[in-house]
Order: C-alpha cells, then sequence, then structure tokens
C-alpha cells in the first residue's frame, strides 16, 4: 500500500483519498464532488492523448487534468476485492 | 459608516423577476446537479421545450413556465445545474442568484438516484439557505437497471422534507410531486440539518445578530454567517448586487471576523482547515443521511457505459470513430438533402410564377409585383429550398448524438488540445453548440469556469461553421470540388471535403486560442472538472420532433425574417440609378478590387456584407446580385453551378470562398450575444474583429500563392 498522488494511479486500479492539496476555489469543487479524505476513487480511463484521465468518484464519472490530479493524495488498495 | 437599519432591496432584482400572472402565483424553482432531469421535469409540468440533452451544462439560463395544480397557479422556473451553491462558473451563478436571491416559494431539488449521495450534499445546502424544499429523486428508472435501491421514506423521516421518486422521462410520480410541492407550501420551513463543530459553531454565533440586522428580511441569517466563515467571494458580489450592501465590507463585521480569527489561531486552526471542516460537514451529513437509504450492489454497475467508453475514448479507436460520426452525419446531411432542395425550389418557383401571373390578372402594378414576388419571394424561396432540408436532417442527427451522452467524450478527447492553447477543455463542448448556432456556443459557454478561458471560448466560437454556413460550404463544395463523381460518392466525397474544413475551422480555433492566451487574454489554465454522464437510449422519435419544431424551424424563421428585408434592399439597389447604371452595379463594382484581392469578387463580398443579419441569406443575396446584374430574374435550382460560372467563379474563388464562409465576422445575433454575455463592447469588438483579420488574411495569403505558383 503506496502513498501517491491520484495522477499516478494507473486504469483499473482502486484507490482511498487520503488527503488534499488543492487551494483556492477547485478544493471546494473537488470536495463537492466527493473527493474527500476516506472516499474511494478508481481510475477508469485515459483519454486518447493521455490526458486527462476518468475516475470514479461517489457513483459517477469525473474527468481531471493530471495537474488536478496530482493534488489529490491516495493510498492504493488491492484491485482484486 | 455602519448602516443600522435593514437594507433596501436592489433595482437589479429585477433582473431575478419571474413573470406571474396573477399575485397568487407560487413561484418554484426547479435546482439541481447538471442532468439529473430538471429541465425534463419541467417540459412535462409546463408543457413547454426547454432543451434537454445528455450533457451536463444543457442548460444555462434561468427559464420559466406555468402549471395548474389544485386550482392553485404555479410558475415554475428551470435553473442551470449546479454541484454546489459554492458557485464556480457563471451558469452555477445564475441558479444560485435565483434560489437565493430570486425569492422562490419553494425549490424542488431534482436528484439523480443513482449517485444520491452527491445529490444530497447539495439538496442539504439549499436546505440550509432555509428555502422550503422537496426532494425530486428522479432517474429511479436507471437506478433500477443498475440494481440501486432508495429508501424514500425513510429519506424523507431523516430529512424532514418530502422526498418523491420520478422517472421525469416517462412522466411517472410526477402527480406526486406536484401534490408534495402543494402541501410543502403550507408547512413551515424545513429545519436546518447541518451542525458544524463547535468552533465553527461559535464563530457563526457571533456574527449572527449583526448579520441578521442586516439582511435578515430577505436572507437566512444563520446561512449568510456561515458563508461569511467559509469566504465565498462570489455570495458576496451576488449580496451586493441584489441588495446593494457591501456586507463582508461593514465595519461591525470586520471588527467580529478579525476577533473570531485570532480565537482560531490561538487553538491554531488555519483558515484551510476551518473551510475543510464547513465543506465536509456536508459530506459527512449526507453519508449518514444516506446510511440504510441506498442499497447498492458491491460491484460497481456501469459495466456497459464503461465498455463504451473504452471504445469512444481509448488511444486506438477514440479519434477515428469521432471522424467516423461526423463524416457520416455530413453524408447524411448532404445525400438525405439533394433530392428535397429541388423539389423544394421547383415547388416554391413554380409558385413564384403563379403569384405573379395571379397578381398581374387582378391588376397589381407590375412595380409592386417585382418588389415582393421577385424580390422579397424569391429570396425566401431561396432561403428555404436550400437551408431547410439539410438543416432538417443536421439538427435532429446532432441531437441524437447529443441525448446519447457522446458530447462530453469529445470534450474528454479533446482536451488535450486546449490544455496546449491554455484554454478549457469545456470549450469542445461549446464549439459543439457552435455547430448548431453560435450566438448559443457564445451563451453556452456559461459552462466554462475560468472568465479568461470562457471569452476565448466565445471570441473563437465563431470558427466553426453555424447550421446558416453549412448550405453555403455544401453548395459550393458539391459544385467546385467533387467534380463529375456522381450519387453517393459523390456525396461522400463532399462530406469527407467538409469534415476537412471543420477540421481546419478547429484548427484554427486552437491556434487563436493559443494566441489570445499568449496576448490578450494571458493567464495560466485554470483547474477543471468533467463529468462523463452515463450513455443513455435517445428517444429517437421526440428528439426528431423536438430539433425539427424547436430548433429548424426557429432557425429558418430567424433567417426568412432577415432574407426578406434583404430581398427587398437588393432589388432598390439595382432600381435604383445613379450615374448610368444601377446603385448595385455602382456598390459592386467598389467592392470589385477588394473582392478579386482575396480571390472572390464585389458580389461575393456584398453577399457577406448585407448577410450581417443571418448568414443563411448570403447565397441567396449572392444569387439574387448576378441574376439582377445579368437582367435574370430566376434561375433553376440546378443552374446554380452553371450561373456561379458565368459570373468568373473558378476553383480558386471556390476555394476563397469557402475560406471566407468559415472564417468572417460573427452575424448579428451572435454579436448581440457577445455584448450581453461579456457586458462589454471592447471584447465584442474583438470577436468580429478575429475572425474577419483571420478570413482577409488567409484568403489573401492563399491566392498570393496561387498566383505565385500557378
Ligand atoms: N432514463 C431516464 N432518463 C432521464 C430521466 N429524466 C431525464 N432523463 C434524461 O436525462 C438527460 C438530462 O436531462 P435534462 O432534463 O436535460 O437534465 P437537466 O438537469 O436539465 O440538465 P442541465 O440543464 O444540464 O443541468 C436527458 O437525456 C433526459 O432525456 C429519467 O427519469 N429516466
Ligand atoms: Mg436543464
Amino acid at each position: 500500500m503506496k502513498r501517491i498522488t491520484l495522477s499516478k494511479l494507473k486504469p483499473g486500479m482502486k484507490s482511498v483519498i487520503t488527503g488534499l492539496l488543492a487551494k483556492g476555489g477547485i478544493r471546494r469543487r473537488l470536495q463537492d464532488l466527493g473527493f474527500v479524505e476516506g472516499s474511494h476513487v478508481d481510475c477508469v480511463g485515459i483519454s486518447p492523448l493521455g490526458n486527462p484521465t476518468a475516475y470514479r468518484i461517489s457513483g459517477t464519472v469525473i474527468a481531471l487534468r493530471s495537474e488536478d490530479a496530482s493534488q489529490i493524495l491516495i493510498q492504493e488498495v488491492d484491485t482484486d476485492v | 459608516m455602519s448602516k443600522n437599519h435593514s437594507i433596501v432591496k436592489n433595482q437589479s432584482v429585477t433582473k431575478l423577476a419571474v413573470e406571474k400572472k396573477s399575485q397568487d402565483d407560487k413561484v418554484i424553482a426547479l435546482a439541481g446537479n447538471p442532468n439529473v432531469g430538471k429541465s425534463t421535469v419541467f417540459n412535462a409540468l409546463t408543457g413547454l421545450n426547454q432543451h434537454t440533452g445528455n450533457w451536463p451544462g444543457k442548460t444555462v439560463e434561468n427559464a420559466q413556465g406555468y402549471y395548474n395544480y389544485n386550482n392553485q397557479n404555479y410558475v415554475l422556473v428551470d435553473l442551470p445545474g449546479s454541484y454546489s451553491l459554492m458557485a464556480r462558473s457563471a451558469e452555477e451563478e445564475v441558479a444560485r442568484d435565483f434560489i437565493c436571491f430570486g425569492q422562490p416559494d419553494a425549490v424542488i431539488v431534482v436528484c439523480d438516484a443513482t449517485c444520491l449521495m452527491r445529490n444530497i450534499n447539495l439538496a442539504l445546502q439549499i436546505i440550509e439557505t432555509g428555502k422550503r424544499t422537496i426532494l425530486c429523486v428522479n432517474l429511479l428508472d436507471e437506478a433500477e437497471q443498475r440494481q440501486i435501491k432508495v429508501d424514500l421514506d425513510l429519506l424523507s423521516e431523516r430529512l424532514g422534507v418530502p422526498v418523491v421518486g420520478t422517472i421525469a422521462r416517462s412522466n411517472q410520480g410526477l402527480n406526486d410531486l406536484m401534490e408534495s410541492v402543494q402541501t410543502t407550501l403550507q408547512a413551515p420551513p424545513p429545519t436546518n440539518l447541518i451542525v458544524y463543530p463547535d468552533f465553527v459553531e461559535k464563530g457563526i454565533e457571533t456574527l449572527l445578530p449583526r448579520i441578521d440586522s442586516i439582511v435578515g428580511n430577505y436572507l437566512d441569517a444563520r446561512w449568510v454567517a456561515a458563508r461569511i466563515l467559509d469566504g465565498d467571494q462570489n455570495l458576496f458580489n451576488s449580496i451586493e448586487e441584489y441588495l446593494d450592501y457591501e456586507l463582508i465590507e461593514d465595519p461591525e463585521i470586520q471588527r467580529i471576523l478579525k476577533d473570531y480569527q485570532f480565537k482560531l489561531k490561538d487553538k491554531q486552526i488555519t483558515q484551510i482547515e476551518l473551510k475543510d471542516t464547513m465543506a465536509k460537514t456536508f459530506i459527512q451529513v449526507a453519508s449518514v443521511l444516506c446510511h440504510d437509504v441506498i442499497e447498492e450492489p458491491l460491484i460497481a454497475s456501469d459495466q456497459r457505459d464503461r465498455k463504451l467508453d473504452k471504445l469512444f475514448t481509448s488511444k486506438l479507436t477514440g479519434f477515428p470513430i469521432m471522424l467516423i460520426i461526423l463524416l457520416l452525419i455530413f453524408w447524411f446531411t448532404i445525400s438525405g438533402a439533394n433530392v428535397p432542395s429541388d423539389l423544394l425550389a421547383k415547388v416554391l418557383f413554380g409558385f413564384e410564377d403563379w403569384l405573379a401571373n395571379a397578381a398581374i390578372s387582378i391588376g397589381i402594378p407590375s412595380l409592386i409585383i417585382d418588389l415582393l414576388i421577385h424580390g422579397v419571394f424569391n429570396v425566401i424561396a431561396w432561403v428555404v429550398s436550400v437551408m431547410l432540408p439539410p438543416m432538417a436532417i443536421f439538427f435532429p442527427l446532432f441531437t441524437l448524438l447529443e441525448d446519447f451522452g457522446y458530447l462530453p467524450r469529445v470534450a474528454f478527447n479533446l482536451d488535450r488540445f486546449f490544455q496546449g492553447c491554455d484554454a478549457c477543455g469545456k470549450q469542445a463542448l461549446t464549439m459543439c453548440m457552435g455547430f448548431g448556432c453560435n450566438a448559443v456556443g457564445v451563451t453556452g459557454s456559461r459552462i466554462i469556469d475560468s472568465p479568461r478561458e470562457r471569452l476565448i471560448a466565445i471570441i473563437t466560437n465563431n470558427f466553426v461553421p453555424c447550421n446558416g454556413r453549412f448550405p453555403i460550404l455544401i453548395s459550393i463544395i458539391s459544385i467546385f470540388l467533387v467534380g463529375s463523381n456522381s450519387g453517393f460518392s459523390k456525396s461522400f466525397l463532399g462530406a469527407l471535403i467538409l469534415v476537412l474544413v471543420i477540421i481546419f475551422g478547429v484548427g484554427m480555433t486552437l491556434l487563436v486560442s493559443k494566441l489570445l492566451s499568449k496576448t490578450v487574454l494571458k493567464g495560466i489554465p485554470s483547474s477543471f472538472t468533467l463529468e462523463l454522464p452515463p450513455y443513455r437510449k435517445p428517444q429517437i422519435g421526440k428528439v426528431i420532433v423536438r430539433s425539427i419544431f424547436d430548433r429548424t424551424l426557429k432557425v429558418l424563421g430567424r433567417a426568412i425574417i432577415a432574407a426578406a428585408p434583404a430581398g427587398l434592399i437588393i432589388w432598390l439597389l439595382n432600381n435604383v440609378q445613379s450615374g448610368d447604371t444601377t446603385l448595385l452595379y455602382t456598390i459592386t463594382d467598389f467592392l470589385n478590387p477588394f473582392g478579386k484581392a482575396l480571390g472572390m469578387d464585389g458580389v461575393i463580398l456584398v453577399g457577406f456584407i448585407l448577410g450581417l443579419p443571418a448568414n443563411e441569406i448570403v447565397m441567396p443575396i449572392i444569387i439574387m446580385t448576378y441574376l439582377a446584374r445579368g437582367g435574370l430574374l430566376e434561375l433553376e435550382g440546378a443552374a446554380l453551378g452553371q450561373l456561379l460560372i458565368q459570373n468568373g467563379w473558378t476553383l480558386t474563388t471556390a476555394i476563397s470562398t469557402l475560406l471566407f464562409t468559415l472564417m468572417h465576422w460573427p452575424c448579428s445575433t451572435t454579436l448581440l450575444t457577445i455584448r450581453k454575455e461579456t457586458q462589454s463592447w471592447k471584447w465584442t469588438i474583438i470577436s468580429f474583429l478575429v475572425p474577419s483579420v483571420a478570413g482577409i488574411a488567409i484568403t489573401f495569403l492563399f491566392n498570393s500563392l496561387v498566383r505565385i505558383f500557378i
């Protein structure tokens, strides 16, 4: 179980959020979308040119650019559950 | 100086005013996350046709309609979607402002049953404002498909507000919804469920008396106090706008706030921790509320959507599929429009003759016949026969894509390019809206959070051809560029060239966005989130009917309104003598050298200039002018190519006109919309100049190259 940022999460991998680094308005927006400590977030796909990436969070899919995903701290969890 | 009396409402409240039919009408707002079915509920209750589509950000403006239930009249206001009352974009501001300052009697919060918790977060924020609230849990059919169950009764009990389950798309549950609205209006407002941790509550408590004395008559004081601690500057701006008071600058409030911040420092609590605590309180309350209310399978139930995403957004297939879809849409449009266009032309021009003969036989002066029938009616006939068939095919096809949920995937695929231009990926969505109508694309730019990136999207929207310009492109392509091929292969080649033209337009959009980012609109790209909603089976019948009646006929109507005076002007110009020629000759001859330098001629330029009110009339004006100059009065449909060639059109003329069609000034409707959206003449003028200069530069360059090499 490594602590990494969300931008490192590969498609098919699951994780739990451990913290937010984002500042300003986007911080609250991420929180309102469910990106808060303890939430599960999975990587579900990368766009054809490699950025942005789509994540499953609180029952929906949200795409983030890697700059923004790297502001979210996560802990990877085992995929086989 | 602090005012000690309660404030007076500001004039700009009228901006939010609803039109009641009578004083007793109740105003109900429809709020909720984006793309949850608010407009669908609105349409079902009011019988109106607000546009719906399967992508977040379809509604960017308030719309209002009426319904009657149990002898009570209601005014229903459809709001843009928002994730939070902490507005980040112009569309979210519109929604927040109406909920908070528009004084609705109640708010229906429409929720997506498949991701209820996130929706409840917004509902809690709205309940916190003290408004009477009804929860409408929509999309129950999708929830059932995904084996998600919601205990509506338990939720209602815990929330203390009525909860109604609906499937708005098939009109289910709407009676219960109206019933709940009625009972809610008679009940007291809901009690607040949000209790922050102690140190926050203390802050609210100290601010409360002062806030209550200032805005207590209009807003829930506790809610405002909490937002002051939250530091929601965007809200303070709206308070100033609507209540005419700089609340946050109030000396007393400033003093209390400073005091409070000292205390926080003592406890070693940072401003960010304070804000986080407040944001998390909502999430926690929502999650406690939803415990046992939502029952869902352990494994994510969106497998089908993810498979489709693989198809539409993977490295291998994402772009090819995008191009194929675009190609197919245009192929259907071009090949399908051909026959009906000719038929319409035959019928309408036949009718023109009949009308003229009939008019002569009843003794109407020939001047008036010329003016109204051969002038005005003729242009209208051109517009209808050239415009109607492609629009009637293109709009429904495009709407089907929209309803299916494909557009957000386009934005997802293309975002990397926009990153490269320091712009927002949602600009791809406003570009798509521009295909229909650039004015719609400009208004739609409200979905873009950052004002800088929104301006870029507005200024560059004109680089995608709107529906008014497609027919010009299509006729030029099929007359001059696809050669002697016939039938299906001809229309396929035509579609292919059209796709290339559009790719060129997108390329220009990116290039100009980049230039703007490096010059007048300098800045770093802002953070952005893009929701990829579930794919939905499009409602084919509804889509066809709606897109023909709402979009096609509306756009066509506008074109006809613009065409009639244009026909009149051309006729007049051609009949007013100036020296020994007509005024029309004088003008086109004057413009000719400019036109020639750009590979076109004076007549074509006159077409673009008189076409300012609507691009739909550019081609008819060009045709009319050639005919008038040639002394002819009418033209059989198929002879268009002949007419152009007779008037000196070559392949170079065709390509130059094609390029200029893609890049010239926005139509007047779009310009007025830009003025309205930016509130600035400066940006309106820039939006006029940017595509015009680009078009002039590129056609000039193209022709210089042609002259050198050929
Ligand atoms: N299956 C299903 N689809 C629905 C239902 N209600 C709405 N839809 C579809 O959901 C999509 C979004 O509906 P809209 O009414 O445009 O949503 P909105 O909340 O107004 O969206 P914004 O204006 O963008 O915030 C459309 O494709 C609707 O046809 C429903 O109960 N069941
Ligand atoms: Mg809507």
